[in-house]
């Protein structure tokens, strides 16, 4: 018997990174802008995509991916402002992976300019699988407590965007949406940070533009 | 925790590579795993365990190496590994430091017993 040593040096999650990198390459070819959101469960996700749907409408096309464990109640919401929308039931996965994506790809129409993904609620397991997005959102909300990015570096570290939501609560809670963006961009000082309400609507016509912005952005390095 | 089909993956790996040996068992596997990776190496331990049986790698053991988080400084450009992800470049003391690295999940080597022909 002979022992020996063969080196891999193989990513386990490198067929992730493979369908990610082709997603990301057909929905840039298509001029489309891919969004990924990321939060624990609650925090706004899908009224932030509501809030949206409304500042968008009529100027940009859009589509949404929901990605949840069970039912098929958030893509309702969604379809209810008007756009169309998908909805992945993970059955008990903790987070989407971009094979998921991609089987739902082909049904989504050709001729959209957001593709926002909205991922299972978890501020853990998703960061670590690229869905073939351009914009990496995570979501924190006032309720959470502010020492979320410290305690959950992985979703901070890896996102191009901070918003921080349910800001009509602030008044009411010992949330300090300076020093969660101080801790967010202590891990990711790339990240752009933004404060919202998307019940109230504080902020939404900001983000909604900053999106606009970053899709022409998208088209301009493409062209 | 999503250790399971991670241990999924790295079984595909697993098999992929011992393929060219005739007869091969696997021994031991060297998996380097990022700080940020979102992965906890004892529960990977357990997925692995559960998962070997029956497998060429039935007898390995699994060697984990934690790998620290990897900076880049905007500042200066230099790297520096270190245990806390909001810490300021070792060289210049800048903030405005990126992270290069902590994110891995990588199968780095394996051992494999063959028959000596």
């Amino acid at each position: 018997m002979t022992r020996k040593d063969v080196l891999v040096q193989k990513d386990l999650l490198g067929t992730n990174k493979e369908v990610a990198a082709e997603i990301r390459k057909e929905l840039r070819g298509r001029g489309i802008l891919c969004v990924n959101l990321l939060s624990s469960p609650g925090s706004g996700k899908t009224a932030l995509l509501e809030g949206l749907a409304d500042r968008l409408k009529g100027r940009f096309r859009m589509a949404v991916i929901e990605g949840d464990i069970e039912t098929e109640r958030d893509a309702e919401r969604i379809r209810a402002r008007g756009v169309p929308a998908w909805q992945i039931t993970t059955g008990g996965a903790c987070h989407l992976e971009a094979k998921m994506v991609g089987k739902v790809l082909p049904g989504v129409p050709a001729a959209i300019d957001f593709l926002f993904i909205e991922n299972v609620g978890n501020l853990v397991c998703p960061a670590g699988y690229d869905l073939g997005e351009s914009l990496r959102c995570v979501l924190l909300s006032s309720p959470e407590g502010d020492d979320k990015p410290a305690k959950y570096p992985q979703a901070f570290a890896t996102a191009d965007v901070l918003i921080l939501t349910k800001a009509d609560l602030i008044p009411y809670l010992p949330f300090d949406p300076a020093g969660a963006a101080r801790e967010a961009l202590a891990i990711n000082p790339r990240l752009r940070v933004f404060r919202v309400s998307a019940l109230r609507g504080e902020g939404m016509d900001g983000l909604a533009a900053f999106f606009a912005e970053a899709l022409a952005a998208e088209r301009a390095a493409r062209a | 925790m999503h250790e399971l089909s991670l241990a999924a993956s790295l079984f595909e790996i697993l098999e992929e590579n011992a393929r060219g040996y005739k007869d091969a068992r696997i021994t031991a596997v060297t998996l380097r795993v990022g700080r940020l990776s979102g992965v906890v190496p004892e529960l990977l331990r357990s997925a692995f365990d559960a998962y070997k049986k029956g497998t060429l790698a039935e007898g390995a053991r699994l060697e984990i190496v934690v790998a620290p988080f990897d900076f880049r400084c905007r500042g200066c450009g230099g790297t520096s590994f270190r245990e806390d992800p909001a810490a300021a470049c070792a060289a210049c003391g800048s903030k405005d430091v990126e992270l290069v690295g902590g994110m891995d999940l990588v199968v780095e080597k394996i051992e494999v017993e063959v028959e000596d022909s």
